[in-house]
């Protein structure tokens, strides 16, 4: 699926967060955007994904406009995965439940068999689907909560900070997790988080927003070599550079 | 010696049995930067919080020696732990939002710190909290005085909770994940403060971090836990070249800018490790 972002504006009240951003990302491939807090990322994720009905300008999936409200089926193309699995699953739902909830919305059928299918998609034991999210593990729920974007069957997956509430040990499972999910579903990936080695990890494109404002976009690999040309990419790239570096 | 830690252990009883956090931790700690490291549940904020008696009274503590500048702390009363936490050792703790009292202003806060240890009358204490924010590098001290913890950002709010802990002078600074919860930017600045406090002071300080890069660059020393245990105790700069394999799966599995790798290594746990 390819996604078309032009001009997007949003406001909360009458304070502009968003200030005309736009991007393209081809099928297939992972578009990763950093920044700061209150720069604005997790704001234009919200909006593609649908969380957020105040916007203007273009979001296009398949070279579709997205209404602004959208139809049911969006949500089995389009799926979202948020920062704090601790947060985002249900406190008093089995993993079952949690997992058989978007299936039973959209009418889907074999509810059984999809969600022991999407547990061992993402590694975690049949023994889990009748735990509690407190009986996991921070790592074990942030797979509970790929595997309930999953079972829509999407072809656009959200990653808001996926793995920054994670220790590296983890980190590092999780992201070796996406980036074969990608490969074997042929999925499109528009990640957002503050760690540019996470996001140059798993994003060949990397957009820097600053103020509302995508000041820039880069390849991955021009962000490494340092063909970088704003002055906020630099002061990234720069910090990351430097604590990567021996003392 | 400030700290002296020896052969440390933390338990806590439970319904169903009894879980050992610490297994055995000795530490050393003068007049220094020492990092502590390791991933969630290795008991590093433990250690720090044993050491101020901050840990539930249900809580199991065993140790051969646990030392504040000669004081034990493990027999040392409340009356006493008073006289430490705070005026001679102060405590950072990680994010500023759920440290800070919502409903006063900065201004007053900071004061009460500065009362509840030096005395003196409530104007004398605002003029010295205003000095502090100073010291702390806020630019408008006055204002950011006056204003209440919502409305300043993530990295002000820490740096009021260093001017809090500046206040009486303290001999030991202990910082709990100081900056994880702030952006790179304002974590590099952050950071240069406490460095740059700590020297001129002469204060000891124990940071604890699960950022390996982070800790190498800041500390003199590191100590590296897992699963309750210290795996090795080294040189900071010579972290990022670490033999112990705990160690060096930390260091591997975390993805690069400079250096990129088309898969991340996974850490294996070695039972052998906690032997």
């Amino acid at each position: 699926m390819t996604i078309e972002i032009d001009n997007l504006r949003i406001s909360f009240g009458d304070k502009q967060v968003v200030k005309g951003v736009s991007f393209n990302v081809a099928r297939g491939a992972s578009f990763g955007i950093v920044g700061e807090s209150g720069s604005g990322k997790s704001t234009v994720l919200r909006a593609m994904a649908g969380l957020n009905n105040d916007w203007s300008g273009r979001i296009a999936f398949s070279g579709e406009d997205a209404p602004l409200f959208r139809p049911p089926a969006f949500f089995r193309k389009v799926q979202m995965v948020f920062q704090d699995p601790y947060g985002s699953l249900h406190p008093r739902q089995t993993i079952d439940r949690i997992l058989s909830e978007l299936p039973l919305v959209h009418g889907m059928d074999n509810i059984d068999d999809r969600i022991a299918k999407v547990l061992s998609a993402v590694a975690l034991p049949q023994t889990a689907r009748f735990r509690y999210p407190h009986q996991l593990s921070g790592g074990q729920r942030q797979r509970v909560a790929i595997a309930r974007a999953l079972i829509a069957e999407p072809e656009v997956l959200l990653l808001d900070e996926p793995t920054s509430a994670l220790d590296v040990s983890v980190q590092a499972e999780i992201l070796n997790l996406l980036a074969d999910l990608r490969a074997e579903r042929n999925l499109t990936y528009v990640m957002v988080s503050h760690n540019l080695s996470v996001i140059t990890h798993l994003c060949t494109e990397v957009g820097v927003m600053i103020d509302g404002h995508m000041v820039e976009q880069v390849t991955a690999e021009d962000l490494r070599l340092g063909n970088v040309n704003h002055a906020h990419t630099r002061e990234l790239r720069s910090l990351s550079v430097e604590l990567e570096e021996p003392a | 010696m400030l700290v002296d830690i020896q052969n440390l252990k933390i338990g806590f009883k439970s319904r169903t049995g009894f879980h050992q956090a610490v297994k055995g931790v000795s530490l050393k700690l003068g007049t220094e930067k020492l990092g502590i490291v390791g991933e969630s549940g290795s008991g590093k904020s433990l250690t720090a919080r044993a050491l101020m008696k901050l840990l539930p009274t249900q809580t199991v503590i065993e140790a051969d020696k646990l030392e504040f500048d000669g004081i034990d702390i493990r027999s040392a009363s409340e009356k006493q732990m008073r006289t430490i936490r705070g005026k001679r050792a102060g405590f950072i703790l990680q994010d500023p939002k759920y440290s800070l009292n919502p409903v006063k202003t900065i201004g007053s806060q900071v004061a009460e710190a500065w009362r509840t240890h030096k005395g003196g009358s409530k104007r004398a204490a605002l003029e010295a909290a205003i000095n502090l924010l100073e010291q702390v590098k806020i630019r408008d001290p006055r204002k950011v005085a006056a204003s209440y913890p919502h409305e300043v950002s993530g990295g002000m709010g820490q740096r009021v909770m260093i001017a809090m802990m500046l206040a009486p002078d303290p001999e030991l600074l202990i910082a709990d994940e100081p900056t994880s919860a702030l952006d790179a930017t304002v974590q590099a600045e952050i950071l240069r403060l406490i460095e740059e406090l700590v020297s001129e002071r002469g204060m000891g300080l124990l940071l604890i971090s699960h950022d390996l890069p982070l800790v190498s660059h800041f500390c003199d020393r590191v100590a590296v836990m897992y699963a309750g245990h210290v795996m090795e105790e080294l040189k900071a700069s010579d972290l990022l070249s670490a033999q112990h394999p705990y160690t060096r799966g930390l260091l591997n599995c975390m993805p690069s800018l400079m250096h990129p790798k088309e898969r991340l290594p996974v850490l294996t746990r070695d039972p052998e490790w906690l032997k």
